[in-house]
C-alpha cells in the first residue's frame, strides 16, 4: 500500500511470516486442484493449466516468493490431480524454473511484456511437451492444443493481477 | 522490473550454502521427475494409490460442486420446457400413434425371441449393476480423457468394470479409491472397444481419437464400407462389456476407418452404471456330430 493513497494504514499488523510463505504454495495447490473439481466432464482438452500458469506468474512476478526448488513438489501435486503420467509436470516445471532462471541471469531489467513473453514460451513447452509425453502421436488433439495454449497466454495478465493482489495482501514482511 | 541480487550472498556461510543447495535441490527435481516419468510411462498404474488419495479429497468437494451447478442450470431449462409443451405434446401424441404398430411388432418378435432362446437353452448373462453414481469431474487440461466417478471401492467398484449411460457406453473404470473412481472414457486415445454394427454384425474396432470422436476401424476386412448413420454397438468380444450397448452413430461415409460420434456425450452425462465385468464366454459344447 503506497504511503500517499488514502489505503494507507501504517498500523496494520502484517500477516505472520509462515502464513505468509504458505500463500503462494496455497494458490498454486488450489489453481491445480480446482482443474480437477469443475463440475464439468470435458470432451476436448480446452482448459488451461491454472497451476502452471499460477506459478510461473509468482516466479516472475514474485521471485522470492517461492523456493528455487518448489517447482517440483507443486508439479507433483498437479500431476496427482490433472491426468498426465505422473511426473510429467515434476520434470517440464523444474525445466521451466532452472529455464527462467538462466534467463534472469542475462535479462536483468525485465518488463511486463518480457514476462508475458517468457511465460508463454514456458505454457507452449509444457503444453506441448505433456501432449507429447501423454498421448500417442496419431490422437487428434493438435488444434485443440493450440487453442489451449492461445487461452493460457491469454489468461497470463489476468494471473499476474491476482498475485500482484495476493503478494500486496501478504505485506513486506514475508 | 529491478534486478533481484540475491545471488550477492555476502559473508554469511549459512546464506552461502542455503542458496546452492536450492539449485541443487531445483535440479534434483528435474532429474527426479524424469524418473518418475520413465516409471509412470512403463508402468501406468504404479502410482494410482497416490492419485486416487488425491482423488478422495477433491471427489466430494467436486460432487457438491456438481449438485449447485446441477441446481443452477435446472431453473432455466424448467422454464424453457414450460413454454415448450404444447408443442411437445402434439409431437408426441404423433409419434405415438406412429410407433404403435412397431410397437406390438416388436413386442412379438421379443415374445418369439424369448421363446427360441428357451429352445435353445442359451446360457445368458445380464449384466449386473454394481454401483449407480455421477461423473463429477474430468481431465480438462489434459489430452487424456478422464472422467472421476463419485464412487469407489467401498461401492464395490473395481478397475475394469464398464461404464455406462442411459444413451450408451461410457467408458470403463481404471483405477479406483475408496469413495472415487477414474474412468477412462470410450474418446480417450488409448481406448479400444470391440463393436458390431447393427445391421449386419460386422466387427469393427472403436478406437477413441481425443476430440470427443471415436473412430471405427473394421477389423478382419479390407474395403469394407461404412454408410453415415451406421449404429455400433458393444459385440461382447473380449469379455468386458456386455454385448449389445449402443456406442457410437458414424458422422459421414467412407471406408475402412470413418469417425463416428459417441452416443453418450460425456458433458451431458448425468449418471453413469458402473456393472460387473461381462464373463468370458461359456467354453463351447463339444463339436457336434456332422449333420446326415
Amino acid at each position: 500500500m503506497s504511503r500517499n493513497s488514502i489505503d494507507y494504514r501504517p498500523f496494520e499488523p502484517p500477516l505472520p511470516p509462515g502464513r505468509a510463505r504458505a500463500l503462494p504454495w496455497a494458490s498454486v495447490l488450489g489453481a491445480s486442484a480446482l482443474t480437477a473439481v469443475l463440475p464439468v466432464v470435458a470432451s476436448l482438452p480446452l482448459m488451461p493449466p491454472l497451476g502452471l500458469i499460477l506459478l510461473l506468474t509468482w516466479r516472475l512476478l514474485a521471485r522470492f516468493a517461492l523456493r528455487p526448488w518448489a517447482a517440483a513438489p507443486l508439479g507433483l501435486f498437479d500431476d496427482l490431480v490433472s491426468g498426465q503420467p505422473l511426473g510429467s509436470a515434476v520434470l517440464l516445471w523444474s525445466l521451466c524454473f532452472i529455464a527462467i532462471e538462466m534467463i534472469e541471469q542475462r535479462l536483468v531489467f525485465r518488463d511486463f511484456w518480457q514476462d508475458w513473453l517468457i511465460a508463454s514460451g514456458a505454457i507452449a513447452f509444457c503444453l506441448a511437451i505433456g501432449r507429447w509425453i501423454a498421448l500417442p502421436l496419431g490422437a487428434h488433439v493438435d488444434t485443440v492444443l493450440v487453442a489451449q495454449i492461445v487461452i493460457a497466454v491469454m489468461l497470463f495478465p489476468l494471473s499476474a493481477r491476482l498475485v500482484a493482489w495476493i503478494d500486496r495482501k501478504r505485506g513486506a514482511a514475508a | 522490473m529491478a534486478p533481484a541480487r540475491d545471488r550477492r550472498t555476502g559473508f554469511s556461510r549459512r546464506r552461502q550454502y542455503s542458496t546452492f543447495f536450492g539449485y541443487v535441490l531445483a535440479v534434483a527435481g528435474a532429474v527426479v521427475g524424469a524418473a518418475l516419468l520413465v516409471a509412470s510411462v512403463f508402468n501406468p498404474p504404479a502410482f494410482s494409490a497416490a492419485r486416487m488419495g488425491v482423488a478422495t479429497l477433491t471427489a466430494p468437494v467436486a460432487s457438491v460442486i456438481d449438485t449447485l451447478a446441477d441446481a443452477a442450470a435446472s431453473v432455466p431449462a424448467a422454464i424453457g420446457s414450460w413454454f415448450r409443451v404444447h408443442g411437445e405434446n402434439t409431437a408426441l401424441r404423433a409419434e405415438v400413434k406412429r410407433s404403435r404398430a412397431l410397437l406390438t411388432a416388436a413386442r412379438t418378435i421379443a415374445y418369439d425371441n424369448r421363446r427360441l432362446r428357451a429352445l435353445l437353452a442359451v446360457r445368458d448373462r445380464t449384466p449386473e449393476a454394481v454401483a449407480t453414481a455421477r461423473l463429477v469431474g474430468s481431465t480438462a487440461s489434459s489430452g487424456r480423457r478422464f472422467a472421476l466417478l463419485n464412487a469407489g471401492r467401498f461401492q464395490g467398484v473395481r478397475p475394469g468394470m464398464p461404464v455406462r449411460g442411459p444413451n450408451g457406453l461410457v467408458g470403463r473404470v481404471l483405477e479406483t479409491g475408496p469413495i472415487a473412481a477414474r474412468v477412462l472414457l470410450v474418446t480417450d486415445p488409448e481406448s479400444l472397444v470391440p463393436v458390431r454394427r447393427t445391421r449386419d454384425g460386422m466387427p469393427a474396432i472403436a478406437a477413441g481419437r481425443g476430440d470427443g470422436r471415436v473412430d471405427i476401424r473394421s477389423v478382419n476386412a479390407t474395403n469394407v464400407r461404412f454408410a453415415t448413420g451406421d449404429m455400433f454397438v458393444t459385440s461382447g468380444t473380449g469379455g468386458l462389456y456386455a454385448p449389445g450397448v449402443p456406442v457410437a452413430q458414424v458422422e459421414s461415409a467412407g471406408a475402412d476407418s470413418v469417425v463416428a460420434i459417441p452416443y453418450a456425450a460425456p458433458d451431458s452425462l448425468d449418471f453413469a452404471l458402473v456393472e460387473r465385468p461381462f464373463m468370458p464366454m461359456p467354453p463351447s459344447p463339444p463339436a457336434r456330430p456332422a449333420a446326415p
